[in-house]
């Protein structure tokens, strides 16, 4: 494109696009962003005609999460970007780089109830990193320019560009802005010596120390620095949700996950660590528990991108404002001249928790199919090598749990919003994102009744996903605080799920193949045909029993230290080995 | 509870005060004025405001999310070596009788008396939070028929301008050094 060729706005947006070098989008057209779709026609870039918004825009956030490059995804004004508000919410809870581009109005009907007019610039600023509104066609390449900038660069996040439809249909000369102009967005990257070297001198000081990692560590590539600085160090690890992945589960310093839903040695080891190095995490509630009682003898050290989180919760001692990947590489270089303290009884102090409280299958006693059973062996046959997206539920922390997080970029799902209906649209944005890994989406019968409609998109558009549907035929998660906290009363938990709707005919009817299993025979013999099957999508159904609950436990507003393994089951700490 | 004033420079854009707005609403912060205007660049506009926080890690996150916004440019706190300064018009109800008094009582206030008629009587004062509040007492037994008041405005004392000013530490980081 020459720089000053006289250009529609429509023809400017997909003019940026491809120079922002954008392969894929995901979205549904409409009246007031029916310009860009004519130019669009003629475009490099693959447009995925989605049967839903929010299906559009958790599509660009699974494309982001497997890629690490920005998703993006559109709509139409007023219902149709209305539908973005939840996958915008998710990703900017999640920071997830995502641009939405939407339609508006004409510019000289806002404000006036224009038919499907809607303020999503309005709706959408406390859920977005920043949102603009383009009344102009010359102003629309500077727009997706900076808003692709704001979504990838310092703390990931989603960027809405709201265009009103005159703009896309006038003219401009095409103008590429050379740079970036934000003067009030300088992000710091790089981490203050003099913070990392009093890190060093913390942890050089520590005899429980911890390294408490978070999400930031796997938007920031951080995996291999994190793995030198363990490999010099010996500091045992927690990964968050978000973060599962970013070291191997099978490393011995490998702790798991800590949190409401987390192992008996990750938790343990926060609650009894002297130093927490937390990086590129933000002391959420769901792995605090009660703050005032979270890691009561911890020095924090904390590290992240976005110095809004540093002390936004818990007060931190040390402060590093930096990119989480440079903070671990240049820490580990700090410590390699440092004596570190003899961690010997730390460490089997862990690993006897940890070998005592494994993650593990606890059997059914109604005879029905055991839902962890089922995850743990998607993950064996499938192995480490798959993308694995959860919804959000019981099915999610046993997958956070059991499947094999040995790699980063290969767990998505949905942490900070809890988004039910996340999976199947992620999943499908992971798979066009890379066609060449399997990629399993392990979701409850809840979620997947929210969002399955995309399976029609990925049987139309060659995305042959892989979908196990963990139908206990309830609310699962719902319906445990019920059986815990509202004495069994089970208040519309019961989806009937297992009578309705027949989820292989409902595949079939999408165009995928259906699978069930209902026995502990037909398990293994599901999972190989479903990995057999690659020109479609696939949806295995597995019938499992409703009462399997999830433990360990931190049960909501208590502390870490009341975890429980089982109901009225606390662990046994064995304090006496510190 | 305590209160501070925070000048905030902001891209001249529309929709910047609805991001702030919708901070402090958001975040759960309590503001006691906001005051919004151009400055000497045109592109850039000031919002002087007064919050309420006791807690000094309130207030630095505060500051941060503040700072967190794409078109804020800069946030800084004015402390005590500052000058701040607050407008009320007030319409007092008066008559020939009580003119002459009410005119006194401005007049030690440094008020000015903006429009009169028979049965009313507006005045103009800034100053302080504490002068306005005398000056309002004051008028209070002739009987105040309106009054309006503009939020806080303020400036750093001395030649140093905020934009040459840097943030002050955080608290997190002074504990360190």
């Amino acid at each position: 494109m020459h720089s000053g060729s006289i250009l529609t706005g429509a023809q400017a947006l997909v003019a940026s696009l491809e120079k922002l070098g954008v392969e894929v989008v995901f979205g549904i057209p409409g009246g007031a962003i029916l310009p860009l779709y004519d130019p669009l026609y003629d475009s490099s870039v693959r447009h995925i005609l989605c049967r839903h918004e929010q299906g559009a825009g958790h599509a660009a956030e699974g494309y982001a999460l497997a890629t690490g490059r920005v998703g993006v995804c559109i709509a139409t004004s007023g219902p149709g970007a209305t539908n973005l508000v939840t996958p915008l919410a998710d990703a900017y809870m999640d920071s997830v780089p995502v641009v939405a581009i939407t339609g508006q109005v004409n510019s000289a009907f806002i404000g006036t109830d224009a038919f499907q007019e809607a303020d999503i610039r309005g709706i959408t600023m406390p859920v977005t990193k920043h949102n603009f509104l383009v009344k102009r066609a010359e102003d629309i390449p500077a727009a997706i320019k900076h808003a692709f900038h704001l979504a990838e660069t310092g703390r990931p996040g989603p960027v809405l560009v709201d265009i009103a439809k005159d703009a896309l249909s006038g003219s401009a000369p095409f103008v590429w802005p050379s740079g970036i102009d934000l003067p009030g967005y300088n992000p710091t990257v790089k981490p203050h010596a003099k913070q990392i070297r009093e890190a060093a001198k913390l942890i050089a000081a520590a005899k429980r120390p911890v390294l408490y990692i978070g999400g930031g560590v796997v938007k920031a590539r951080g995996s291999k620095e994190l793995a030198e600085l363990v490999a010099l160090t010996d500091i045992p690890v927690v990964t968050t949700l978000m973060a599962r992945g970013v070291f191997p589960d099978s490393h011995e310093l490998n702790m798991g996950m800590p949190g409401m839903h987390g192992t008996v040695a990750a938790v343990g080891a926060l609650q009894r660590a002297d130093l927490l190095i937390a990086v590129g995490t933000r002391f959420d509630d769901r792995v605090t528990g009660r703050l005032d009682s979270f890691a009561p003898h911890a020095t924090v050290i904390h590290a992240d991108i976005d110095p809004a989180e540093i002390s936004k919760n818990r007060l931190a001692d040390l402060p590093i404002v930096g990119d989480a990947r440079a903070v671990l590489g240049l820490l580990r270089h700090e410590l390699e001249s440092n004596e570190l303290q003899d961690y010997s009884e730390w460490h089997s102090f862990l690993a006897s928790l940890k070998r005592r409280y494994p993650t593990d299958v606890t059997p059914e006693h109604d005879g029905m199919l055991n839902p962890q059973y089922v995850i743990r062996r998607i993950g064996e046959i499938t192995g480490p090598d798959a993308i694995y997206v959860a919804g959000v539920g019981q099915h999610q922390m046993w997958a956070a749990h059991l499947l094999p997080h040995e790699r980063p970029d290969k767990w998505l799902n949905s942490g900070g919003a809890g988004t039910m209906g996340y999976c199947v649209p992620a999943a499908m944005g992971a798979k066009t994102a890379r066609p060449d890994k399997v990629v399993w989406g392990v979701d409850g019968d809840g979620c997947f009744q929210m969002t399955n409609q995309e399976l029609v998109t990925c049987a139309l558009n060659d995305i042959p996903v892989k979908i196990a549907i963990i139908n206990n035929g309830v609310l699962g998660m719902v319906r445990q605080w019920q059986t815990l906290f509202y004495n069994k009363r089970y208040s519309n938990t019961d989806l009937h799920s297992s009578r309705v709707p027949d989820f292989v005919k409902l595949a079939e009817a999408m165009g995928c193949v259906g699978l069930r299993a209902e026995t502990v025979d037909q398990v293994d013999e599901v999972i190989k045909k479903a990995l057999e099957i690659n020109d479609r999508p696939v949806v295995v159904e597995f019938v499992v029993s409703k009462d399997a609950m999830v433990w360990p436990m931190v049960a909501a507003g208590t502390s870490n230290d009341d975890i429980q393994i089982a109901r009225d089951m606390a662990p046994d700490w064995e304090e006496e080995i510190l | 509870m305590k209160t501070h004033t925070l000048s905030v420079l902001v891209l001249n854009n529309p929709g910047v005060l609805t991001r702030i707005a919708a901070l402090f609403s958001r975040r759960g912060f309590n503001i006691e004025s906001l005051a919004v205007g151009p400055t000497e660049r045109t592109d850039i506009s000031r919002m002087t405001v007064v919050a309420a926080v006791d807690d000094d890690l309130v207030l630095e996150q505060l500051v941060k999310q503040l700072n967190k916004l794409v078109e804020v440019i800069k946030v800084l706190e004015l402390g005590e070596a500052s000058v701040r300064r607050e407008l009320v018009l007030i319409k007092v109800r008066s008559d020939v009788e009580n003119r002459s008094r009410i005119v006194d009582t401005i007049e030690l206030f440094r008020g000015k008396t903006v429009d009169v008629d028979h049965e009313s009587l507006t005045v103009e004062a800034t100053g302080s939070r504490e002068k306005l509040d005398a000056l309002i007492n004051m008028l209070e037994p002739f009987g105040i028929l309106e009054l309006v008041q503009s939020g806080q405005v303020a400036v750093a004392r001395g030649a140093r301008t905020i934009s040459e000013r840097t943030r002050p530490e955080s608290r997190t980081q002074r504990a360190l050094s």
